[in-house]
């Protein structure tokens, strides 16, 4: 069934900013850090005290050229920064460094999933580098409003997209990509609740037929990815409710409200500032060089679409699989090490997403925190392909033994434990001829057809054999008695 | 005369001490107090230093400017001493930090004694533009000392310190020492690091040095430039030894601006000495000309705006919310920096902001703030171009000597004032003001001499010439 809904499209556009890892600040020697006690992070720089000059950290360079070589960007030659100039109680200097005509990243671009398993790329306009804000704290003081300049000059990249995002499903996709990229660089922890990524949305809607974009509306204050792509399925309906009800779209700036999902109306665009961008004239420009791309490259981890597609191609893993294994970089580098011990690649992939990432969610620790070496779980696999253990005793017994010995190797585990599999026929037969003589009677019933109770002879072996059997040498043997 | 040089030789003598040295200073500023030079005498901090200065004096450890007292612009930072850029809105601030060229000062000995009166952040050219009321000339008091470095011209001429640190934007160091009959000197954009100077106009701000002397400019210039890490706008190479300096010239290209000596605003005195002046060089076995120079009429208003579009963004710090004066009829945010803003600056410092944040604002940065960037590009680019040949440019400092306190009130008129002295802030080059000349009114007017960037060395050895010479 059509609705009218189904007469539009949406154009978005987002603006990510996220906060640089570096250890200083964008233009100070302050401390980059997290939270802390209030104005603990700070000196006269960060504070805009008279006097102060900034100066630029190269650190934030490299990250920014990180995540261009990441988005296939072209890297900006001459960067020049710029004073973003607008009045706030937690920006000190009365104006913010950012880059304005010479962004340093430009013309790149992210690929997502799509609901219907596709592929598509966002174009991404432009990176650029800026510094952060100070924080107003307005809720803990009943009546003053405080300020903590912790953040004030902490680097950021502000990441633009193309309006080539279509619905609140693509947008999640790609805040989703974008997250992975800033974590496999290690230049952002990617944190939408603590604010180290945020993302305002430009949505507009328009009929399928028309040729013109229809008005956009900016929407603010969407602390986490699935709110973002709340607030924009909120607002594509408002709009075209509005757009059908004859009614024409403002050109505003929205906030929305997670708790009842939709968006509200903060100022209008006539009210905006006028920023005064003019070149920064404390610094001076910043001359990347190809040498600095070049050195930044070869410091640049695997990224994830870069592993998926190997371990697809190359391991004939199947696209789930591959995706979960990349979906973060410790568990990809982990795996990364353990086909490195294995060529059991399936196995491998099983393991991790199995045995390994269920201890991990049970325990809620990081892979990092995880005792077993890759070598250990590759041993595992071998003496499982090498019929040395079952699967089930090497999940059930020895994985957890190792955990708790996690300098032993699984052989010596299994060893120990007396957990090596029975090979030796004559130990076999014998544990089979006890089953059989026990149900005699069994045995005269399966001869007569009942062919279904070889499942209980066998789970009598295996109970005889403290599952130490090998249940394939132990099936044969035993229909070869039985069959006699 | 009062310079460091004939104190080093009474120090050498043993006739005097730092301490009784400061000890004087500090009391000819208390009976010069009606000049309004100082804004306050680090009284207790000068004498320790001063004390713990002729200690390593007497153990042989002094260094450079052991012993040199030196009165500083109130837009230069002095850790935990207060710095106001003569504006109440900063009425009271005490600094965190020392400014680099402070720090360089102090590692080699001078004493620093006060802060001395300016016009409100550096914006103007007859030092009345301060909140703290004006400075007199102490040649005629009736004068303005010129601005915005007043105080210090006349500290210095009053000797009322050894030398005084100025800050020069457009002129605010020249100026002042060609009304009040001292060495002004501007370095090179970017030799002494900005860092703990108040910026006004960032990109043509430089802290210089006021003396009695040529010999004082350089050592104090040597001290205090070089590369400086917090100031990454500042020249990379290091300063050359400067001092001391050499005796004589050899002939040299020199270059006279027919189109500013014989500008129509030029008092017809100092028109016929700059003249003069040209001749005698000749007559010396140097080889002058005079060329022209077309954009003179558009210097002061291409300096105007870039100046005033970094000042509006310079000065938005000063919000009533962080540091400095708040109103206190402030009730919430866009109150304290209405509020603050309006009654903590000056009625100059106000119409400078309202002028650089038009020429900034959309629809209009491209017919003015853009505009005046082409035009100081074609400025550096003559100038540059002048120095392929030229030595040394020379102009007079002002159109005039020193005017009567109150006699300027159209700011046109007084912008017109930088007429001369912008150009080497708009170019970046070096330039000093000589006190050669005494105007028959009995006033004292410079002459100004512009070298190619980073030519200090032979900019001050050929202006210790000069002085010796005319």
């Amino acid at each position: 069934m059509s609705s009218v809904y189904d007469n539009y499209k949406a154009v978005i556009g987002l603006e990510v900013h996220a906060q640089m890892l570096t250890k200083s600040k964008a233009f100070s020697a302050d401390v980059n850090e997290y939270g802390g006690i209030p104005n603990t992070h700070i000196s006269e720089i960060s504070l805009g005290h008279p006097g102060t000059l900034p100066r630029i950290n190269k650190s934030q360079i490299e990250f920014a050229i990180k995540l261009g070589l990441a988005c296939n960007c072209k890297i900006t030659e001459e960067n020049r920064f710029s004073r973003k100039n607008y009045f706030y109680a937690d920006l000190p200097k009365g104006y913010q460094i950012t880059q304005f005509d010479t962004p340093i990243c430009t013309e790149g671009s992210v690929e997502i999933e799509t609901k219907s398993g596709g592929k598509k790329s966002i174009g991404l306009t432009r990176i650029h580098m800026e510094e952060d804000s100070g924080k107003s704290i307005h809720d803990q003081d009943p009546y003053s409003s405080l300020v903590d300049l912790n953040r004030a000059g902490v680097p950021l990249v502000e990441i633009v997209s193309e309006p080539e995002i279509e619905s609140g499903e693509e947008a999640y996709q790609y805040l989703m990509e974008i997250r992975k990229l800033v974590r496999y660089l290690e230049i952002c922890d990617g944190n939408m609740e603590e604010g180290s990524l945020r993302c305002d949305a430009n949505i507009s809607v328009m009929k399928k037929v028309a040729t013109e974009f229809g008005q956009k509306v900016e929407v603010k204050n969407m602390n986490s990815i699935r709110n973002v792509q709340r607030a924009i399925e909120h607002e594509i309906t408002r709009q075209i409710d509005v757009l059908e009800k004859g009614g024409i779209i403002d050109h505003e700036t929205r906030t929305f409200d997670a708790a009842s999902g939709i968006t509200f109306g903060m100022r209008s665009k006539e009210e905006a500032n006028d920023y005064r961008f003019f070149p920064e004239p404390d610094l001076l420009p910043y001359w990347v060089t190809q040498k600095e791309i070049d050195g930044i490259k070869t410091t640049m981890p695997p990224l994830p679409n870069e592993l998926k597609k190997k371990y697809v191609s190359e391991l004939g893993l199947s696209e789930y699989d591959a995706g979960n294994l990349t979906e973060s970089k410790p568990i990809a580098l982990y795996f990364e090490e353990l086909i490195k011990q294995t060529n059991n690649h399936k196995a491998a992939t099983n393991w991790l997403m199995g045995e390994v990432k269920s201890y991990l969610n049970t325990n809620g620790i990081g892979i990092e925190e995880f005792p077993l070496k890759p070598k250990t779980i590759a041993n595992l696999i071998q003496l499982i392909d090498e019929n040395k253990v079952s699967n089930s005793v090497a999940s059930q017994k020895i994985f957890p033994l190792l955990i708790e010995n996690p300098n032993k190797t699984a052989e010596e585990i299994a060893i120990e434990n007396n957990l090596m599999q029975e090979n030796d026929n004559d130990a076999l037969s014998g544990f089979i001829d006890q089953a059989l003589a026990k149900y005699p009677e069994k045995v005269e019933e399966y001869k007569s057809g009942k062919k279904g109770l070889v499942g209980l002879f066998m789970g009598e072996v295996m109970k005889l054999s403290k599952g130490k059997a090998d249940p394939k040498k132990a099936n044969q043997i035993l229909r070869e008695k039985l069959e006699a | 005369m009062n310079t460091f040089q004939a104190f080093k030789s009474d120090l050498n003598a043993g006739k005097t001490s730092c301490v009784e040295t400061t000890t004087n200073f500090i009391d000819k500023i208390k009976s010069n107090a009606h000049l309004n030079a100082f804004l306050e005498i680090f009284e207790t901090t000068a004498l320790q230093q001063a004390a713990l200065v002729d200690q390593k004096i007497k153990e042989g450890k002094g260094g450079k400017l052991a012993g040199m007292v030196i009165g500083i612009k109130d837009n230069i930072c002095y850790i935990n001493h207060k710095v106001s850029a003569s504006s109440k809105i900063l009425e009271n601030f005490e600094s965190l930090f020392s400014a680099t060229a402070i720090n360089r000062l102090l590692q080699e000995d001078a004493i620093i004694i006060g802060r001395l009166n300016c016009d409100e952040f550096a914006m103007g050219s007859s030092n009345e533009n301060s909140a703290f009321g004006p400075v007199k000339n102490p040649l005629d008091t009736s004068k303005v000392p010129g601005g915005s470095s007043g105080g210090s011209a006349a500290a210095v001429a009053a000797g009322l310190c050894h030398a005084a640190l100025g800050s020069d934007t457009g002129g605010s160091i020249r100026q002042p020492a060609s009304f009040c009959g001292v060495v002004g000197l501007k370095p090179s954009y970017g030799r002494i690091s900005r860092y703990g100077l108040i910026a006004y106009g960032s990109s043509l701000d430089q802290i210089g040095p006021l003396t009695n002397s040529v010999d004082d400019a350089a050592l104090l210039l040597e001290v205090m430039g070089g590369p400086d890490g917090m100031d990454t706008t500042a020249f990379q190479e290091p300063i050359e030894n400067l001092f001391p300096l050499q005796e004589g010239s050899s002939p040299k290209n020199i270059v006279f601006l027919g189109d500013a000596v014989n500008h129509p605003n030029t008092d017809p005195e100092i028109v016929s000495k700059t003249k003069g002046l040209a001749e005698k060089l000749e007559t010396l076995g140097h080889h002058v000309s005079f060329k022209s120079f077309d954009l003179i009429d558009h210097l002061v208003p291409a300096y105007n705006v870039i100046s005033n579009a970094e000042a509006s963004s310079n000065l938005s710090r000063y919000d009533g919310v962080h540091y400095g004066y708040r109103s206190k009829d402030a009730t919430d945010m866009e109150t304290t920096y209405f509020k603050s803003r309006s009654e903590g600056f000056g009625w100059e410092v106000k119409r400078r902001i309202m002028l650089g944040s038009f020429v900034l604002s959309a629809g209009y940065y491209d017919a003015y703030f853009s505009k005046a960037q082409k035009v100081r590009r074609l400025i550096q680019d003559y100038t540059n171009k002048l120095f392929e040949d030229a030595d040394f440019v020379i102009y007079p400092t002002t159109p005039n000597t020193a005017f009567e306190i109150g006699a300027k009130t159209d700011p046109i008129e007084m912008y017109l004032q930088d007429i001369f002295t912008v150009h080497a802030n708009l170019a970046g080059n070096p330039c000093i003001s000589l006190p050669l000349y005494r105007h028959s009114n009995g006033l004292p007017y410079g002459m100004q001499v512009m070298a190619n960037h980073y030519k200090e060395k032979d900019l001050l050895n050929f202006s210790n010439f000069l002085i010796h010479t005319v």
